[in-house]
């Protein structure tokens, strides 16, 4: 078996050229078969993720039409306030938790140190929401929003990167030159699914960012919970037709806000990421396809070439077998090595998209293995054709071949 | 319309001893190459038998006949049939890769009977490298290199001049005296028969002659 090997990889090396094209629908085959999986797998992962984030019952409200985001442009920003927020509240059975939100980007400083992060403006119900634990100290709570007080909770970043190893809770930091109280540390969540820090960041009453930082009375988002997971449909319509009341808009005109639920975000992620698994799925199977009858293709090529080979073989003594292994290898190792090259094809490839087009990707070392097995299996299939056809020569014919 | 079935061999009967040396002549379409292709396990005979060392061979299958051309025969060609971009060691050990690991003992062997054949050195050398007589050498070497019970030699020299057919018929006048093996060499030659000391002339895929070669035309060739 080894002696046969040996003769498989030499013809091959014989060859370069011709080995070389021959694997190319392979190397395609094998990249997309890749990027296909670590694509599909990463879009699972970053769904799960998110979910896990943010819970499945999380609803959040953007103050701008999907349908007429770009013609509407910014003038929608303004449109959703805090008192939607507690109509919602107050109105929506559907609904246990709602939250303003407002963000902005700023820098904060502890004596020499600063830090430009981002600044949330929340309600004391965001904790729940997002199920977000505290290592140190306490939240924002209603009478903090109330007497916009200038309190601040930090992620751990934010405290990492002002206080280092000291406890910040009970100390001030600066931002705008107003001096804020730190009142709790945020337990580390790690890098969101989209690979942002989510604990560089820090916490203040909503109040507090629209007067003192902002000077602005509308809110930028709003969170909201269902009560159960199910109703969460009911929600978004109980949100979506009391704010088209509030927002005294007429049964023609669209909705100057966005009612998204979690799940369905995720849905939609789910829903792309399947098509282009499809879309590379085709590819995988064209190219593996196109590729195994390359091989095919040179292998008989390859055999007639050395009929006169076969013959002598043969007359040594080669079985049958012997004959039909000696290509069958041929053509196994050829596609082996397309499906190598195609494995580290697809590895730079789905790398590249996940860098380039902020698509999430994951390679797992069973895709990679299962893309090795088929590109063996395709040389097997292909190759055993021809290495059949010449496997069965007369001895004395191959023998007379010129 | 269809094909004809043509008898090559009619009524051939023959028996060769261990240690022959015996020569199979005739003109083309005399039914010679069909001998040898029996011979060499290479075909079956459709009607007849075939015993190669007291076991009829001629119905084994063609794993079977694979089985024994790998153990117990050896073919030189014409041509010489040697495996290009394939080295003279390699070439020579060839029978080996289908019926075992070769061992020290197997090298040393192939070096053995590559020196008793005069191409020593030539062991990393390509085909293309070697001269006619080199290659036929080579050649012998490989098809003794499985101590065959009989060797097939079918026009060995119709590829050399005639001072390298000297040179390749001593070679197997050699082996045949000195080792005892025993060959069988199908030529049109008459100078080349009369290495043999037996010849068999076929006609019409019948045995027309069947002679011990005249004594004194070996020493005749073997002073040229």
């Amino acid at each position: 078996m080894t002696a046969l090997f040996k003769i498989a990889v030499r013809a091959i090396l014989r060859n370069k050229l011709r080995s070389s094209l021959t694997i190319l629908g392979i190397v395609i085959g094998v990249g997309a078969v890749i990027v296909m999986v670590s694509i599909g797998q990463g879009a699972k992962a970053f769904v799960e993720k998110q979910l896990e984030s943010l819970g499945t019952n999380v609803l959040i409200i953007i103050p701008i039409s999907t349908t007429h985001a770009a013609t509407r442009g910014t003038t929608g920003t303004i449109t959703l306030t805090a008192e939607d927020t507690f109509a919602v509240t107050k109105e929506c059975s559907a609904v246990s938790y709602v939250s303003p939100g407002i963000r902005t980007t700023t820098q904060v400083v502890y004596g020499n140190m600063n830090w430009t992060t981002g600044v949330s403006g929340t309600g004391p119900d965001y904790q729940i929401i997002r199920d977000w634990t505290l290592k140190d100290g306490r939240f924002i709570t209603q009478q903090d929003v109330n007497a916009m007080a200038k309190v601040c909770v930090l992620g751990q970043t934010v405290v990492t990167n002002l206080f280092g190893t000291l406890d910040p809770v009970g100390r001030w930091v600066r931002v705008k030159n107003i001096p804020f109280r730190v009142i709790g540390v945020l337990f580390p969540k790690g890098q969101s699914p989209t690979g942002q820090d989510q604990d560089d960041m820090v916490l203040m009453p909503y109040t507090t960012v629209q007067r003192k930082i902002m000077g602005v009375t509308h809110i930028s988002y709003a969170l909201a919970s269902s009560t159960t997971a199910e109703s969460r449909f009911e929600a978004i319509d109980q949100i979506t037709s009391l704010l088209r009341q509030r927002h005294r808009l007429r049964p023609d005109e669209e909705n100057d806000f966005t009612v998204i639920s979690q799940v369905e975000f995720a849905s939609t992620v789910m829903e792309t990421s399947h098509t282009m698994s499809v879309l590379l799925g085709s590819i995988a199977l064209v190219s593996l396809f196109v590729g195994g009858i390359g091989i095919m293709n040179i292998m008989l090529v390859s055999t007639t070439e050395r009929t006169r080979e076969i013959g002598i073989r043969m007359a040594v003594g080669a079985k049958e077998k012997d004959i039909l292994f000696q290509f069958l290898i041929e053509s196994t190792v050829l596609s082996s090595i397309g499906g190598i090259a195609g494995i580290i094809f697809g590895i730079f490839t789905s790398k590249l998209v996940s860098y380039y087009g902020g698509w999430p990707s994951l390679l797992s070392s069973p895709s990679i293995a299962v893309a090795f097995l088929f590109s063996n299996m395709v040389g097997i299939f292909f190759g055993y054709y021809p290495a059949r056809k010449a496997s069965r020569l007369n001895p004395i014919e191959a023998l007379r071949y010129e | 319309m269809g094909e004809f079935k043509v008898a090559a061999l009619k009524g051939v009967s023959l028996s060769i001893k261990k240690g022959e040396f015996m020569a199979i002549m005739g003109a083309s379409g005399s039914g010679k190459s069909t001998l040898m292709h029996i011979l060499g396990c290479l075909d079956s005979p459709t009607l007849g038998k075939y015993y190669l060392e007291g076991v009829e061979v001629s119905r084994f299958s063609k794993n079977e006949l694979a089985e024994i051309r790998n153990k117990k025969l050896g073919f030189i060609f014409q041509s010489f049939n040697l495996l290009s971009r394939t080295t003279v060691v390699e070439n020579i050990e060839l029978p080996f890769i289908y019926s075992k690991k070769i061992s020290k003992n197997d090298i040393d062997k192939i070096h053995q009977i590559m020196r008793i054949l005069g191409i020593d050195g030539l062991q990393k050398h390509y085909p293309n490298q070697l001269s006619g007589g080199q290659q036929q050498r080579v050649a012998i070497a490989r098809a003794i290199v499985n101590d065959p019970t009989l060797l097939l030699a079918d026009e060995p020299t119709g590829n050399l001049d005639s001072a390298t057919s000297t040179d390749v018929m001593n070679v197997l006048t050699d082996l045949n005296h000195n080792l005892g093996i025993t060959i069988v060499l199908v030529t049109h030659e008459t100078d080349i028969a009369g290495y043999a000391r037996r010849v068999v002339v076929l006609k019409d895929g019948k045995v027309l002659s069947d002679t011990p070669s005249s004594p004194s035309a070996i020493p005749a060739v073997q002073a040229l």
